[in-house]
């Protein structure tokens, strides 16, 4: 009886004390909403507005791009692209993330510099590097013939391959850095414990240290492959006349053909197909979740 | 190596000459200590003393810089920590965050492709050891520090090694839990036979639980022994505070027997009688060190007794015993500790009292210029 009473009046007040907590944090996030609105989901709106309407409103620009092929494969080989990009990310972010989360604190902090160095100079300078260094001429191929490993310079340039590396090589620190903050958090307790419980280094890595960095490999390449899809500068730098990724598309109809209502049509379709793109991982990532649990 | 079915023996594990530098800072120095096969055996001391330095170099984890370790006679410095066959509970359980409780004591047998229906069946006796049976699909996170620390306690001994070692695997508890962590880990022990490496900081959860305790001060042993023999015969100042408490009272040798008691004349001009280890001689300056309890206020037992006279300075109670502080003038203040027995007369502060405490309960030891 007096347990009840007291809880009906300790109610009330909680609830406030709840409604005053999320008005806080509505405040907290109100810069952040304004800009948004302001300066993405507006301009957004106007995308949307704009690929459907050519002289009054019609789907003329999504039937062209369905109807049209080069359309269709130029988005398949950005989904292609990105996939590729995302996956060699991976494999040479891993590696480096260990080091940089398990090396001492004073040579991490200079690691990391290394890997944020690149972000200090323009993507452009960066993209005209590579294409020094990869070139018919360029240091790679000199070295390459130098040694004897080929005869003649490889073409590594002006194709899919100079893509791969141009693109790789701007997004790799993004891997890296998102990896390393996951295992940085890694009680480096659990592997000794892995081991001393019989583990080998392979069982204790496969078993405990990889599913444990797990989160870190679902945002790294989730973000890596987001900003691969919509990559513009190094594949129209270091890609061949076929290799066209649909931001490149996008400026095109922009900038020669005038076409906006076509322009945005495109944008809205990278858009959606990210947007599920990032559903369907999101699903797949929890349902890996759900298989660990179950083992 | 497979486990043999039922119960197998602990190993006994000698440490010779065991020495650990970091750079320059010296974490363990010439250590020597023989654990005896399935016994409950305990490194204590203060922060820093190299304790986990010590379990860790037991373990692999740490290299020695020089000695040597061997595990039923057979040296393990070429091994592995995966090699040695040890069980080991972390002082942060490092239970596998994403493993169920059941998987995680599964891990050790997993690892060493033990089958599955054996597997199954001996999870659900390690569960059973530590009471966590119905609790199997549970994530760490669903559990509590104490259950957590079962978790750990059953990982470690599912695979039947012949040593486990924790490093403070109880010092997250709460003092209720510990207690009662430390009576479960007894019987398991009991019950296994296993050898146990414990290391602690709490001199009395090292006196209630090991057969035998080495007193560890900064990197050296300064003493091996039963519970007992370090509470009743400590070999130096260091070793009579730290386990369990002392009063100190300095004083010089004013005569001597052979049979290693001495009368010293502490400071105020108290006399003392009390016994040492090592022979004294005449004017050599030393500390007495009697324990609180020992301390009897107020007896008319026979005059071979120690005497003092002082005055309560401050008392505190503690339910089932109080604490006096009797200041004793010049020579200095001596807490004693009293059993509140029905009967028993309660002092206050202020109060004139005579204090009684046997010679025999009296340590006597050397002073060396710069110890306590
Ligand atoms: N990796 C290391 N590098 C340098 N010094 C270390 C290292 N590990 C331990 N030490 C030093 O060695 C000494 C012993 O450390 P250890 O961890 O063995 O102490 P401990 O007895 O376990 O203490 P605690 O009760 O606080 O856990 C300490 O002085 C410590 O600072
Ligand atoms: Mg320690």
């Amino acid at each position: 009886m007096n347990a009840d009473g007291s809880a009906l009046v300790t109610a009330p007040t909680m609830v406030a004390a709840d409604r005053r907590e999320t008005r806080r944090y509505l405040l907290l996030l109100l810069p952040a909403l304004l800009t948004l609105g302001t300066f993405f989901v507006y301009p957004l709106f106007g995308i949307l507005l704009r690929s459907v309407y050519k002289n009054g409103y019609t789907l003329e620009s999504y039937r062209q791009i369905v109807r049209t092929s080069v359309y269709l494969t130029v988005i398949a080989l950005t989904f292609r692209t990105a996939a590729v990009v995302t996956l060699i990310a991976l494999l040479l972010g891993y590696p480096l993330a260990y080091v940089l989360a398990t090396v001492r604190p004073r040579l991490a902090r200079v690691l990391v510099v290394i890997v944020v160095l690149p972000f200090l100079t323009s993507i452009i300078v960066r993209t005209y590097a590579w294409m020094v260094l990869l070139g018919r001429n360029g240091v790679v191929n000199q070295y390459l013939v130098a040694l004897g490993l080929t005869q003649a310079p490889l073409p590594l340039l002006y194709n899919q391959a100079g893509v791969v590396v141009g693109m790789t090589y701007v997004l790799l620190p993004f891997m890296v850095l998102t990896l390393a903050s996951v295992m940085r958090g890694i009680d480096p307790a659990l592997v000794r414990a892995a081991h001393s419980l019989g583990a080998s280094r392979w069982q204790a890595f496969r078993r405990v240290f990889l599913p444990l960095s797990a989160p870190g490999i679902a945002g790294g390449t989730l973000l890596v492959f987001i900003l691969s899809l919509g990559f513009f500068i190094t594949p129209a730098l270091m890609g061949g006349p076929s290799d066209v990724m649909i931001a490149m598309l996008i400026e095109r109809e922009v900038e020669f053909t005038l076409n906006w209502s076509f322009a945005s049509a495109l944008g809205v379709i990278l858009l959606a197909l990210t947007l599920i793109g990032f559903a369907v991982y999101y699903r797949l990532m929890r349902l890996e979740r759900l298989f660990e649990g179950l083992g | 190596m497979a486990a043999p079915e039922g119960v197998r023996a602990g190993a006994e594990v000698r440490l010779q000459g065991l020495t650990k530098l970091f750079g320059p800072v010296v974490a363990v120095s010439d250590v020597s200590m023989t654990v005896p096969a399935g016994s409950f055996f305990t490194l204590l001391g203060p922060s820093g003393s190299g304790k986990t330095t010590t379990l860790m170099m037991v373990a692999g984890f740490v290299h020695p810089s020089r000695g040597a370790i061997a595990i039923d006679g057979i040296d393990v410095a070429a091994l592995p920590p995966q090699k040695r066959d040890l069980g080991m509970v972390f002082q942060s359980y490092a239970v596998f965050p994403h493993l169920t409780v059941s998987e995680n004591i599964a891990f050790p047998l997993e690892v060493r492709k033990v089958s599955a229906a054996e597997i199954r069946r001996r999870v659900g006796e390690a569960l059973e050891l530590v009471r966590l049976t119905g609790y199997e699909r549970r994530l760490p996170r669903q559990l509590s520090g104490g259950e957590q620390q079962r978790v750990a306690l059953a990982r470690a001994l599912v695979f039947r090694p012949r040593v486990l070692l924790m490093d403070e695997p109880l010092g997250a508890l709460d003092k209720k839990l510990r207690a009662h962590m430390q009576l479960e880990l007894k019987r398991i022990q009991r019950h296994l036979h296993v050898t146990v490496i414990y290391v602690t900081h709490d001199q009395e959860e090292a006196l209630t639980m090991s057969d035998r305790v080495a007193v560890m001060r900064g990197g050296q042993t300064e003493q091996v022994g039963t519970p007992a023999e370090l509470y009743e015969s400590p070999v130096s100042p260091f070793v009579a505070d730290f386990v369990g408490e002392s009063n100190f009272l300095d004083g010089v040798v004013i005569s001597t027997s052979p049979d290693g008691r001495a009368v010293v004349r502490a400071e105020g001009g108290l006399e003392l009688r009390g016994t040492s280890r090592e022979p004294l001689h005449v004017g050599q300056r030393v500390v007495a060190a009697v324990r609180p309890e020992k301390i009897v206020p107020q007896d008319a037992r026979a005059s071979e007794l120690n005497r003092g006279k002082g005055v309560v300075d401050q008392i505190v109670y503690a339910g089932d015993a109080t604490r006096y502080s009797v200041a004793l003038g010049a020579t200095g203040t001596l807490t004693v500790k009293v059993q509140n027995r029905l009967a028993s007369r309660q002092l206050a502060t202020g109060d004139l009292v005579e204090l009684a405490w046997d010679p025999g309960d009296t340590r006597l030891f050397a002073r060396a210029s710069d110890e306590r």
